[in-house]
């Protein structure tokens, strides 16, 4: 109990840090990379406290996929030379009342969450976790069986989303030679080939 | 202190997400932050139904965050496209620069 207290505080600490980081560092890349660590400490807390399949989910997909997008986006855009506007220039008009409003929500959210209790005999449910399988095995037993429909749908989710984002940043370019395989499929020989009768010691004139 | 309950991990989801909160609002950089604030909110609210799922014995909360982790890699592609294009069409994702609809 000592010891998950530790990892627990020590996961924390280091996710809240980075996510302050992420909000307030002054370059983008920096950013990303404290997003990384945030997901990673995360990722770390799920598989300590018993989620396993999700907190390398979290892991393999967060860190392997989204923050590299991110960094891939980060890359391709010159926001360098941005870097140096943080709280430069004209102050923006909507910070205070952000401020109040997020410090409200944290103290609401403090004050309901940060007690809570259950009843004794909260659980009536038909997916209860079984002790003798594995949290991934527990994890498919549910999803393929019960929410199959939401599965399918967040298969569909996806597609949609790279559908989207290749639609999105695709532009046709001028001056670039593509291969167009309807001019290559309709060819017939008539149009194509030409039989020519070669006399002896006069060779073949082409392309006349 | 030492006892690690649901309270302790629902707090740390609710500090997450404040910071997600202040970030949109703080922001004044460019879009990418606001982008990678979104998904600090997304964490924490994965934060939440994970260790509900974990305390309460029930395994439907994870379906729900491996449901919001794929709406959230969507909604991460999506929006970094938009920022592509934006970026072609502009040459500028800071913040203040963005005014075409005059919100």
């Amino acid at each position: 109990m000592i010891a998950h207290s530790i990892f627990f505080y020590f996961f924390s600490v280091i996710a809240i840090f980075s996510s302050l980081m992420v909000i307030t560092s002054r370059s983008t890349i920096n950013s990303v990379f404290f997003l990384i660590l945030d997901f990673i400490s995360v990722g770390c807390l799920f598989i300590m406290v018993g989620a396993e399949f999700l907190g390398m989910i979290l892991l393999i997909v967060y860190v392997g996929a989204v923050a590299v997008l991110f960094l891939f986006v980060v890359m391709m855009l010159n926001v360098a030379e941005q870097k140096q506007s943080w709280f430069i220039g004209k102050k923006s008009t909507h910070i205070p009342t952000g401020l109040i409003v997020s410090v409200l929500i944290l103290l609401e959210l403090l004050v309901v969450v940060g007690g809570w209790k259950y009843k004794e005999d909260l659980m009536s449910s038909s997916t209860l976790v079984l002790s003798n399988v594995s949290n991934t095995h527990q994890l498919g037993l549910v999803m393929y069986t019960d929410y199959i429909l939401y599965f399918q749908l967040a298969g569909i989710v996806l597609l949609l989303a790279m559908i989207g984002a290749i639609l999105l940043t695709f532009r046709e370019r001028v001056g670039v030679k593509k291969q167009s395989y309807i001019n290559q499929i309709s060819r017939n020989p008539s149009s194509s080939i030409e039989l020519i009768e070669a006399k002896s010691n006069q060779g073949v004139k082409v392309d006349d | 202190m030492i006892e690690i309950g649901l309270g302790h991990y629902l707090s740390l989801g609710a500090i997450i997400f404040f910071l997600g909160v202040i970030g949109i609002f703080l922001n004044r950089k460019n879009v990418i932050v606001i982008l990678m604030s979104i998904e600090l909110i997304l964490l924490a609210v994965n934060i939440n139904l994970i260790s509900f799922s974990i305390f309460s014995g029930d395994i439907v909360g994870q379906i729900f965050t491996m449901l919001i982790l794929t709406v959230a890699a969507a909604e991460a592609a999506i929006g970094l496209a938009i920022i592509v294009i934006y970026y072609r069409n502009r040459g500028s994702i800071r913040v203040e620069d963005i005014h075409g609809m005059k919100g």
